[in-house]
């Protein structure tokens, strides 16, 4: 598990490095330094680069591989088709995509800023069910619906190709409905 | 950069028809007063929104984050890891950060006012509700919010010292983090009114080696619980893993802490041995009746009292918004009165008063409740309003000096702020402490420490 969220950061990382020269923007590049060094801290240096390294080719060959497509639909209606690759979290892919899903916790299950809302009952039956511990989370999600699900726990797979994802509506459920959120 | 700048002006100009009036702006001075998550919130989503804004966040500490830094448990690492988040957001080229300025001592709200065009009220809730009853001076007995600055290291409180070594019992009102005793939990009502929450409550119950103590009795719902019960999800699932609890056999073991829940009394006053630290609680027996049609139960006294012996008293009965000279203030329900976060100087609808340039967020705005992610749908209402108050123009016209002139009063004043610099540099020794001791930091508690450590 550790290891190849390592390893998939690490390739993030050797990504930033190529796309420096690029002039990548402040935002990302925070982004990106942020989740590597919190992978970092447990394990010792030489460890986590030696593992970058051998899984560098893996990563590569991995991204051959199937990738599905979702629809993003934000709070203003607006739809974004993204590719995301197998096996990769709606946080990470939308985050990869400029999709505004706040992911305060990093997909650590300790927040529920990554709420989206699965459009499609069919394709929310195909998930497998939240965990205790997502639906401890889902509680204090904002605009909560019959199918939610944190973006961080929903990872892509061949049968969710087409799956169409809307972010809640913050400030529309603040201006129309006078809505407030729930004290917990 | 220039892409998601694009997208969030694409926005802009999709939720207001005219940009004329933000092009035509200088530079927008924006003063954040607090630099907790609805601070932090709110300074991100005005600088994605703005690139013509310059922000200041201020903070009395010398330390940045809030209740993220001195609320969240030390045990619970994954939740503070919002800070990578506003981290980035203080280190944009465009915000800077301001530690131990104080509002209302270093600096006044007038004073701010006459720097900034916006000045947003972000510095929460650093006080305490009271019980308001008999002995509630008496040593022993803490708020919560002591109890939790103190074991997070807040400068305020690192000398608080509990006494938990001699204590066998403590009783605490409300939710708060357990220390290993034996512990009552009491609250007015029963487990279908519980206000904490599942995450708080299964991990809560997880502790090993603790015996869990509920009365069944308790558990029996009325037809107002059950209502209650069927249209809040989270009550729901609290209910369920209190019945669950109740219901599971506890594990026969030695030296095992208790924790015992006790639902349906209230206090009726703290009782003392020797007149100087408490010893116990009368608790008055409760019963749930309907408040007008709100369908909200609260607790009745019943005039059936019984006594429960404890050294420690934990009030976890909620925290409480301090006014500052010059800012309207709702005392009763402790927050600053405000229309979608504009701060309104009288409270009647019909006299409502826009106080120009002046914006509320986070618990000031709306009460102490929530979680770190509330803060996030509270800041977008708040910023929304000032968007939408920057469109209309109100902002045109202004030569506020902003930070330039935050500047020149601290200087005046001689006064020595913390920059985000200082702050990375208490962290890293902190961190450095805490590594020698297999621990993620071991914080700097006292304001003298703090303030040395950020200007080595």
């Amino acid at each position: 598990m550790l290891l190849s969220r390592l390893s998939r950061i690490g390739a993030r990382f050797l990504k930033l490095n190529e796309l420096r020269a690029g002039q990548i923007s402040v935002n990302r590049n925070g982004y990106f330094q942020g989740a590597f060094s919190r992978f970092l801290h447990p394990v010792k240096n030489h460890h986590s680069f030696s593992t970058t390294a051998t899984e560098k080719a893996s990563e590569e060959g991995s991204e051959q591989k199937e990738k599905i497509s979702v629809t993003f639909v934000d709070k203003d209606g607006e739809e974004k088709l993204i590719k995301v690759p197998i096996g990769m979290s709606m946080l990470e892919a939308a985050h990869e995509n400029d999709i505004e899903l706040e992911g305060a916790c990093e997909g650590s299950l300790a927040c529920s800023t990554c709420h989206v809302i699965v459009m499609d009952v069919d394709y929310y039956n195909k998930l497998e069910d939240p965990t205790d511990e997502e639906n401890d989370m889902l509680d204090l999600a904002f605009g909560l619906t019959e199918t939610s699900r944190l973006g961080c726990q929903v990872i892509a797979k061949p049968e969710l190709d087409g799956l169409r994802l809307a972010l809640p509506s913050a400030t529309r459920n603040f201006a129309v409905d006078g809505y407030v959120p729930k004290p917990h | 950069m220039r892409r998601l700048l694009f997208h969030h002006a694409r926005n802009l100009l999709s939720s207001t028809k005219d940009l004329s009036s933000l092009q035509s702006l200088r530079l927008l001075h924006v003063c954040i007063i607090g630099s907790g998550p609805a601070g932090f919130y709110t300074a991100e989503k005005m600088l994605k929104a703005d690139d013509k804004v310059e922000i200041d966040i201020l903070d009395r500490l010398p330390t940045p984050f809030g209740l993220v830094r001195s609320g969240v448990a030390p045990d619970h690492p994954e939740t503070k890891i919002v800070v990578n988040q506003f981290t980035r957001v203080a280190t944009n080229e465009r915000c800077s950060f301001y530690g131990n300025v104080s509002l209302g001592n270093s600096v006044s709200l007038p004073e701010l006012r006459q720097i900034y065009d916006i000045v947003v009220l972000a510095y929460g809730a650093e006080s305490d509700r009271s019980l308001g009853v008999l002995g509630e001076d008496l040593r022993g007995i803490y708020s919560a919010r002591e109890f939790v600055w103190w074991y997070n290291g807040h400068p305020d409180c690192y000398n608080l010292e509990p006494d938990l070594k001699h204590t066998d019992t403590a009783v605490i009102f409300g939710q708060v983090a357990l220390e290993p005793l034996k512990v009552y939990l009491v609250g007015r009502r029963g487990p279908a009114q519980a206000a904490c929450t599942t995450k708080e409550l299964r991990e809560i119950l997880g502790i090993k080696n603790v015996n869990v103590h509920i009365q069944e009795a308790d558990l029996v719902k009325s037809p107002a619980d059950e209502e209650g019960l069927k249209n809040t999800r989270i009550q729901r699932r609290v209910y369920e893993l209190f019945a669950k609890a109740a219901t599971s056999a506890p594990h026969p073991a030695v030296d095992q802490r208790e924790l015992h829940f006790v639902f349906f009394r209230k206090p009726e006053r703290f009782l003392s041995s020797d007149g100087c630290n408490v010893s116990g609680v009368r608790l008055e027996k409760t019963c749930l009746k309907e408040n007008g049609g709100s369908g909200r139960q609260v607790a009745v006294g019943t005039g059936e009292f019984e006594n429960l012996n404890c050294g420690l008293v934990l009030k976890s009965i909620g925290y409480k918004s301090l006014p500052v000279n010059g800012l309207p203030f709702d005392s009763q329900r402790g927050i600053v009165p405000n229309v979608k976060g504009r701060v309104v100087s009288s409270n009647q609808t019909e006299h409502e008063k826009v106080e120009h340039g002046l914006y509320v967020v986070g618990w000031l705005k709306r009460g102490p409740t929530g979680i770190i992610g509330t803060n996030l749908y509270c800041a977008a209402e708040t910023v929304m309003s000032i968007l939408e108050d920057v469109h209309k123009g109100e902002y045109v016209q202004s030569s506020k000096p902003g930070r330039e002139g935050l500047l020149h009063l601290l200087k005046d004043k001689n006064l020595r702020f913390v920059p985000f610099g200082g702050w990375e540099k208490i962290d890293c020794k902190e961190k450095m402490k805490g590594q020698l001791q297999n621990r993620p930091r071991d914080k700097i508690t006292s304001w003298e420490e703090l303030l040395k450590a950020a200007n080595e």
